[in-house]
C-alpha cells in the first residue's frame, strides 16, 4: 500500500533556509544540507526546496545547494522556485533533484508542463500552485510571484488544467494559510483532490499533527507538507507520524534514533 | 575494487546514485560513448524519465547497441526505475522499442487508484534472490513512475509491490538486475539492496548486514 508522506519544506534564499509569513519578514534558519540531513535522520519521507529568492544571480546558488543535500541524503529531494524553461529543469535535475516544481513560468506559459513532461516523464513534474481566497469568497485564485501578484485564475481550473498538460503531482499552497499555523485549507485541498488523480501535496498552515491527520483524511491529500513546525521543534516528524498512524493513514515509521 | 559504468544519457539524477554506489566502495565512471564501457565490471543505467526520449538519446549516443554488446560480453547490468524497462522489448509509452534484453513489454500500472504512482510502498520478495537479501516483507522503498515492466517470464521477478494492481518492483535474470524504486532514495534499506547488487556484481555472497556505510543510514 503507498503510504502518506511528511514533507519538511526548506524555503531557499541565497544559499540559506528561511522562512516568514506570507513569505515576507524572512528568518534564518539554517544551512540546508545541514537541515536535510537532520529531516532525513528524523524519518522525513522526502523533502522540498523551494527557491525563494526571486532575482536571477540566485539560481548558481541553489544548484549548489541541491547538489550538496543531494550528496548527503538518501531521500527523494523536489526542488522549486525560479524553473522558467525545460533547460532550466533540466540543471536542477542533473544537480540531483528528483522532482522539479514549477510555478509563475507555468502559469505565464501553460505548454512549458507539457514540454517537462515530455522530455522528462511527468513523474518529475511538480505543478507547484499558490492559491489565495477570492475576496467575494467564491473560490481561490492564483497568485504568482510568491505571493506578490493575483492572476484571476481559477485554482480549481488550473489544477484541472495543469494534470492535462502533463503535471504528475501537485503541491497545493494555501497563501491565506501561509505560516500561521491556523491548519491547512481544507476546503480548498477537497476541492484540488476531488477533481484530479495525481498526488497532491497539503501545504500552508500546518500548525499540528491534527492538522496533518485532516489534511489527509478530510483533505484527501496524498502527502502533507510543512515548515516552520519542524524548523522551530514545535512538533517533531515522528510525532506527525504517530498521530497519523493513530488516525488511521499508512506512513513509514522509523526507529526511534 | 569495482568498476561501475554510470550511463549517462542526458536526463535524471546521476548525483544521487553515483554517491550511494561510492559510498558502498565502488569505483564509478560517468560514460557517454561506447568505448568508456570497455573492462568496466558493470552497466548502472538510471533513469528520471519517458522512454522515447531516453531511447532516442541512447541511439544517439551509440549506446543502444554498446550496452546489450557488453552485457553478452559478460558485463552485469543494472536498472533502476526507467533503467529497469530499458531492458524490455518495448514500451506503450510512447511505443518506444527498448534494448530488448528480456522478453516483455512495459505498461501503465494496472488498476492504480492514481498516476504517477509516487511515494514510499511496500516490497514483498519473491522468492530468496540475493538482491534482496536481508529485505523483509512490507520493507518500504521509494517509487516515482507510472510504467511498469511485465515480463513474459516471470520467473525474473525477485520482488513485488501493490499499488491498485501487483507489478514487478524488481527482477532478476543471469547478470541482469534491474529495480523499479530508487534505491538510491529508499533511505538504510536502499542502500542495502545497493550494496547486495555490488555483492553479486564481484561474486560474493550478500553484503554484510553489518556494513557500517548504510548503518548510520537512516
Amino acid at each position: 500500500m503507498l503510504l502518506r508522506r511528511v514533507i519538511p519544506c526548506l524555503d531557499v534564499a541565497n544559499g540559506r533556509v528561511v522562512k516568514g509569513t506570507r513569505f515576507v519578514d524572512l528568518v534564518d534558519e539554517g544551512d540546508p544540507p545541514e537541515l536535510a540531513a537532520r529531516y532525513a535522520a528524523a524519518g522525513a519521507d522526502e523533502l522540498v526546496f523551494l527557491d525563494i529568492t526571486a532575482a536571477a544571480q540566485g539560481r548558481a546558488t541553489l544548484l549548489d545547494v541541491v547538489e550538496r543535500a543531494a550528496r548527503r541524503v538518501f531521500i527523494p529531494l523536489t526542488v522549486g522556485g525560479g524553473v522558467r524553461s525545460a533547460s532550466d529543469m533540466k540543471s536542477v535535475l542533473r544537480a540531483g533533484a528528483d522532482k522539479v516544481a514549477v510555478n509563475t513560468a507555468a502559469v505565464q506559459d501553460p505548454t512549458l508542463i507539457r514540454r517537462c513532461a515530455r522530455r522528462f516523464g511527468r513523474q518529475c513534474v511538480v505543478v507547484s500552485i499558490d492559491a489565495r481566497v477570492m475576496p467575494d469568497g467564491s473560490g481561490w485564485e492564483v497568485v504568482v510571484r510568491g505571493g506578490r501578484d493575483s492572476t484571476g485564475l481559477d485554482a480549481v481550473a488550473w489544477a484541472q488544467a495543469a494534470v492535462e498538460l502533463g503535471a504528475g503531482e501537485l503541491l497545493l499552497t494555501s497563501i491565506d494559510r501561509d505560516g500561521t499555523r491556523q491548519g491547512f485549507d481544507l476546503s480548498l485541498l477537497r476541492a484540488v483532490t476531488s477533481v484530479v488523480d495525481v498526488p497532491v501535496i497539503a501545504s500552508g498552515g500546518a500548525g499540528s499533527p491534527e492538522d496533518m491527520a485532516a489534511a489527509i483524511v478530510e483533505g484527501g491529500a496524498d502527502a502533507v507538507l510543512a515548515a516552520s513546525i519542524f524548523h522551530r521543534d514545535i512538533h517533531s516528524i515522528a510525532a506527525v507520524k504517530a498521530a497519523l498512524a493513530a488516525a488511521g493513514v499508512p506512513v513509514r515509521l522509523i526507529a526511534a534514533a | 575494487m569495482t568498476t561501475l559504468a554510470l550511463i549517462d544519457y542526458g536526463a535524471g539524477n546521476l548525483v544521487s546514485i553515483g554517491q550511494a554506489l561510492e559510498l558502498l566502495g565502488a569505483d564509478v565512471r560517468l560514460c557517454r560513448r561506447p568505448d568508456e564501457l570497455a573492462g568496466v565490471d558493470a552497466l548502472v543505467v538510471p533513469g528520471v524519465g519517458a522512454s522515447g526520449p531516453a531511447m532516442a538519446r541512447l541511439r544517439r549516443q551509440g549506446l543502444h547497441r554498446a550496452i546489450p554488446e557488453a552485457v553478452v560480453r559478460g558485463a552485469w547490468y543494472l536498472g533502476i526505475c526507467l533503467g529497469l524497462q530499458l531492458l524490455f522489448e518495448r514500451s506503450e509509452e510512447d511505443g518506444a522499442r527498448m534494448l530488448g534484453l528480456l522478453p516483455g513489454k512495459v505498461a501503465l500500472i494496472p488498476d492504480a487508484p492514481k498516476l504517477p504512482h509516487i511515494g514510499w510502498n511496500g516490497l514483498e520478495p519473491v522468492g530468496q534472490h540475493a538482491l534482496l537479501a536481508g529485505i523483509a516483507s512490507g520493507t518500504p522503498a521509494y517509487f516515482v513512475h507510472s510504467y511498469v515492466a511485465v515480463p513474459d517470464d516471470e520467473g525474473c521477478v525477485v520482488a513485488e509491490t501493490v499499488h491498485g494492481g501487483r507489478f514487478a518492483s524488481a527482477v532478476a535474470q543471469d547478470r541482469m538486475l534491474g529495480v523499479q524504486f530508487h534505491p538510491e532514495r529508499s533511505g538504510a534499506d536502499g542502500l542495502r539492496i545497493l550494496a547486495n547488487a555490488l555483492a553479486l556484481i564481484e561474486g560474493r555472497a550478500a553484503a554484510e548486514p553489518s556494513a557500517p556505510a548504510f548503518a548510520a543510514v537512516p
